[in-house]
C-alpha cells in the first residue's frame, strides 16, 4: 500500500468549471495540487513548455487514459496513465524520462478522487523514475467527460544496443510472454455494472521500462521486437505482428499463461483471455539462440515467474497465427472485430 | 476447474477420436444444434481433427442469428423514439437491423446499455424511476427462465416502469422444420445441452421416432463434443434412431421444472419469424396476457414498416445447414465480422463468424 500525502486544506471540495478557467482558482488547483506533488526541478519553472538535452536516438510516445471506472484493484487512472505511455516506449527499447500530463476534468469530480489520482501518479513516476516537466488541465461541464481524462506523452532515450524493428523478425524467432493474461481487462469488468462478481484478481498495471532496459543490456540486438498486449490483447499483437512482417505465427496455448482464477473469470463471461486487456505485460520477439537465457532471466524479474516461450515465427501461412489448442487441435487466431471491453484503459 | 480440466483432457480428447475413425464408415453429416457447441468445436479445432466423412452442420441454435430483423429494427426505435433505456445483452447490439444497429443508435444518444442479466435491468428500472426501461429478451429456452424471474420481479416489487421487449425461439420446432426442409441433409443431432438442462429431454422422443434420427443431449467441452459425436455414430453406423443423453451430468429427464414453472408463468407459446427462415408454428414464447403490463409490445405503440432480410445474405440456408458459411460468395468479401451482412456473421455463436475465425486454415495446413 502506498502513502498518500495528507490533502491540503482548499477552499473547495469538488472541481468546477472555474478550475480551467486560468485564473485564481486554477493556480490554487495546480500550486497545492500538481505543483507541491510532482515538483521537480523543470516543472518548477511553469514555463509553457520544459527545456532539456537528449542524447543520441530518442523515442517518443503518446496516449490518453479513459477508463471507466477511474478506481480499480491494482490501481487507477492515474498510475494507469503513467504506466501506459512509460510501456509504450519501453517497447522502442527506451526508458522513459520525461513525461507531460494532461488533464480534462469532468465539472464534479471530487476534489479528494483527484487528490488519490495526483497521489498515485507521483507514486508512480517516481518508482519508474521518471519526471512529469510539463502539463495542462482543463475542466469540461457536467455531463460532457466522465470524471477525469488524462493524456500523457513521454520522451525517452533508445537504450544503446537497440534495434527494434519489425524488419528484424525473422523465420525460428521465438516469442516470449513476460507473465500470466487477461488481469487488467477482467478487473476492469469485475467492477462494470451487472457484473459486481467476488474477485481478488488486481490489474497488472506497472511499468516495465526496468525490465526491459535490463534485457536489452544483456541481449541487446538479439532481442528483435518488443510490443505490449494491451487493447485487443495478446491475439490482436500477434496478428499485427504476422502482417507487419508478412511472416506467420504459431503458438501453442497449453504454453500460455493465464491463472487460474482469472480462466474462471473468462469462462463466465464469455470472454477470450486472448483478446482481454492487459497493462504490464509484454511480447519479446528475439533470436532463438538466446530464448532460453532470456526466459531465464525474464523468470527472476519479481513479475516474471509465470513468463513462457509461447510459440514461434514461421514462414509458412504468412499473416496468419495459427494456435495448438489444448486438445491439440488447430485453428487460426484473428484479429478482434469491434471491441470485447469499452473503455478498459 | 478440476471437475472441467477432464473435459479437456487431451488423453480422452485423443482415445474418442481413435474410436470414432474405427467406428465410422459411413458418410455422415452431423448438425450440432446449439451456437455454443458450434464455438466449441471452432475454438478448440475438433472440426480439422474429425475423420473426413464426418461432417459437422452448424444448426440455427444463435439466438442473436435467429432474431428477425424487424425485432431489431423495433428495439432500435424503442431507444431512438420513445427514449427508453435499451437495454440487451452484449451480443445482439451489433446485428444489423434495415436502418442501423443498437449500437449505431447508442452512438446517435440513445441510452443502450449492455446487460448480462435481466434482473439487472430491473435495478436499473428501480433507480431511474422517471424513466422507461425495456429489456431486450431474446435467446433459446435457455435465457427464458431469467427474462421471466425478471417480469416477475418487477411485478413482485411494484417497479412499473420496467417492460421486456420478449422473442424467445424453442428448439424442437426447429429441428422440425429443419427435417422438413426438402433439401435437408442432417443424419444426425447434437442436441444443445443447455437448453436440454432447462427443458429435460421428453420433447425429443417424437422427433426421433417421427423422423428416424439419432439425437444426443449433448454438452460443450471438447470431451462432450467427441462422445457426443461418437454416441451418434454409433447409432447411425448401427441403424438406430433414439434420443441418448450424454450430458447426463447436468441433463435430467425431466429438466429444471421449477424453471419451466416461471417460464409458463410469464410465457406462453406462440408462432415465431425466424431470421432467414419462415414463420415456423409454435415455434417461440410472447408474453403472456396477465403480464401484458409488462410487455413492451403492448405498452409502446411501435409503428413501423416491417423490413425485409438483406437478399444478399443466405442466413436460412446458413442455419439450416443446406450451404456452408464459404459456399456464400459474400462470405469474407463482402460480408465479414466488421460489416456483417447478416447475423450469423455477428454473433460469437453464428455459424458464419465461427468459420471466418477458422478461415483459410483447411488450404494452410492441408489436414
Amino acid at each position: 500500500m502506498q502513502l498518500q500525502c495528507p490533502m491540503p486544506k482548499l477552499d473547495f471540495d469538488i472541481i468546477t468549471l472555474g478550475h480551467g478557467s486560468g485564473g485564481t482558482l486554477t493556480s490554487q488547483l495546480l500550486d497545492t495540487g500538481v505543483f507541491s506533488l510532482l515538483q521537480n526541478e523543470l516543472l518548477n519553472k511553469k514555463h509553457d513548455g520544459a527545456i532539456f538535452n537528449m542524447q543520441g536516438k530518442v523515442a517518443m510516445s503518446t496516449d490518453s487514459f479513459v477508463v471507466s471506472p477511474i478506481f480499480f484493484e491494482g490501481g487507477n487512472i492515474g498510475d494507469l496513465a503513467v504506466n501506459g505511455t512509460i510501456n509504450d516506449i519501453a517497447m522502442c527499447g527506451a526508458s522513459a524520462k520525461y513525461l507531460s500530463l494532461g488533464f480534462i476534468l469532468e465539472e464534479g469530480l471530487k476534489m479528494t478522487e483527484f487528490w488519490e489520482i495526483l497521489n498515485t501518479i507521483k507514486f508512480a513516476c517516481e518508482k519508474a523514475g521518471v519526471q512529469v516537466v510539463t502539463g495542462d488541465t482543463k475542466v469540461v461541464e457536467r455531463g460532457k467527460g466522465d470524471k477525469i481524462f488524462i493524456n500523457t506523452t513521454g520522451i525517452g532515450e533508445v537504450h544503446e544496443k537497440a534495434n527494434i524493428d519489425i524488419n528484424n523478425i525473422k523465420a525460428g524467432d521465438k516469442i516470449i510472454l513476460s507473465g500470466p493474461l487477461a488481469r487488467h481487462g477482467i478487473t476492469i469488468m469485475s467492477h462494470r455494472q451487472g457484473l459486481e462478481f467476488e474477485t481478488t484478481i488486481s490489474s497488472d498495471t506497472r511499468a516495465l521500462n526496468k525490465i526491459v532496459i535490463e534485457l536489452l543490456d544483456e541481449f541487446g540486438e538479439q532481442i528483435h521486437l518488443l510490443r505490449d498486449p494491451t487493447r485487443g490483447g495478446l491475439a490482436t499483437v500477434l496478428n499485427e505482428i504476422t502482417k507487419e512482417a508478412n511472416l506467420g505465427i504459431d503458438i501453442s496455448q497449453k504454453n500460455i499463461p493465464v491463472e487460474e482464477e482469472v480462466y474462471g473469470a473468462c469462462e463466465m463471461l464469455g470472454l477470450d483471455p486472448l483478446y482481454v486487456a492487459n497493462e504490464g505485460l509484454f511480447v519479446v520477439v528475439a533470436d532463438a539462440g538466446i530464448a532460453d537465457h532470456l526466459l531465464l532471466q525474464l523468470q527472476e524479474w519479481e513479475h516474471g515467474s509465470m513468463a513462457a516461450i509461447i510459440g514461434e515465427i514461421t514462414e509458412q501461412h504468412t499473416r496468419q497465427v495459427l494456435m495448438k489448442s489444448n486438445i491439440g487441435g488447430r485453428r487460426v487466431l484473428n484479429m478482434l472485430a469491434g471491441e470485447q471491453l469499452p473503455r478498459i484503459c | 476447474m478440476k471437475y472441467i480440466s477432464e473435459f479437456r483432457s487431451p488423453e480422452i480428447v485423443n482415445t474418442l477420436l481413435r474410436e470414432i475413425k474405427n467406428t465410422v464408415k459411413g458418410r455422415w453429416n452431423i448438425m450440432e444444434v446449439c451456437g455454443g457447441q458450434t464455438h466449441s468445436l471452432v475454438k478448440n479445432g475438433i472440426l480439422n481433427m474429425l475423420p473426413e466423412n464426418i461432417q459437422m452442420i452448424h444448426g440455427p441454435g444463435c439466438p442473436v442469428c435467429v432474431t428477425p430483423i424487424s425485432l431489431i429494427d423495433r428495439a432500435v426505435h424503442l431507444a431512438m423514439e420513445h427514449n427508453v433505456i435499451l437495454c440487451s445483452y452484449g451480443d445482439m447490439i451489433r446485428v444489423p437491423g434495415s436502418g442501423m444497429s443498437l449500437l449505431e443508435a447508442k452512438a446517435r444518444g440513445a441510452d443502450v446499455r449492455i446487460l448480462y442479466s435481466p434482473l439487472e435491468a430491473v435495478k436499473i428500472a428501480k433507480e431511474n424511476p422517471g424513466r422507461e426501461v425495456v429489456f431486450f429478451a431474446v435467446g433459446f429456452e435457455t435465457t427464458a427462465p431469467a427474462n421471466a424471474l425478471s417480469v416477475i420481479h418487477a411485478r413482485k416489487e411494484n417497479v412499473n416502469n420496467y417492460f421486456i421487449l420478449a422473442s424467445h425461439v424453442l428448439v424442437p420446432p426447429a429441428i422440425e422444420e429443419i427435417m422438413n426442409d426438402e433439401l435437408n441433409r442432417v443424419d444426425g443431432f447434437l442436441g444443445a445441452g443447455h437448453v436440454c438442462a432447462i427443458m429435460g429431454i421428453y420433447e425429443y422422443y417424437p422427433l426421433v421416432e417421427k423422423y428416424k434420427v439419432p439425437i444426443v443431449i449433448t454438452g460443450f467441452e471438447p470431451v462432450d463434443l467427441l462422445e457426443g459425436i461418437l454416441m451418434v455414430v454409433k447409432q447411425l453406423e448401427s441403424g438406430e434412431a433414439k434420443v441418448e443423453n450424454q450430458y447426463a451430468r447436468i441433463v435430467s429427464e425431466e429438466g429444471n421444472v421449477k424453471a419451466q414453472e416461471m417460464i409458463y408463468e410469464v410465457f406462453e407459446v406462440t408462432d415465431r419469424l425466424w431470421r432467414g427462415m419462415e414463420v415456423i408454428p409454435m415455434s417461440g414464447y410472447k408474453v403472456k396476457d396477465s403480464y401484458r403490463d409488462f410487455d413492451a409490445e403492448k405498452k409502446f405503440n411501435i409503428h413501423i414498416e416491417e423490413a425485409s432480410e438483406n437478399p444478399e445474405c443466405i442466413a436460412g440456408d446458413i442455419m439450416k445447414g443446406i450451404k456452408k458459411p464459404y459456399e456464400c460468395q459474400h462470405f469474407g468479401k463482402k460480408c465479414r465480422p466488421v460489416s456483417p451482412l447478416g447475423a450469423p456473421m455477428v454473433s460469437n455463436e453464428g455459424a458464419c463468424a465461427a468459420y471466418y475465425h477458422y478461415s483459410g486454415l483447411a488450404e494452410q495446413l492441408e489436414v
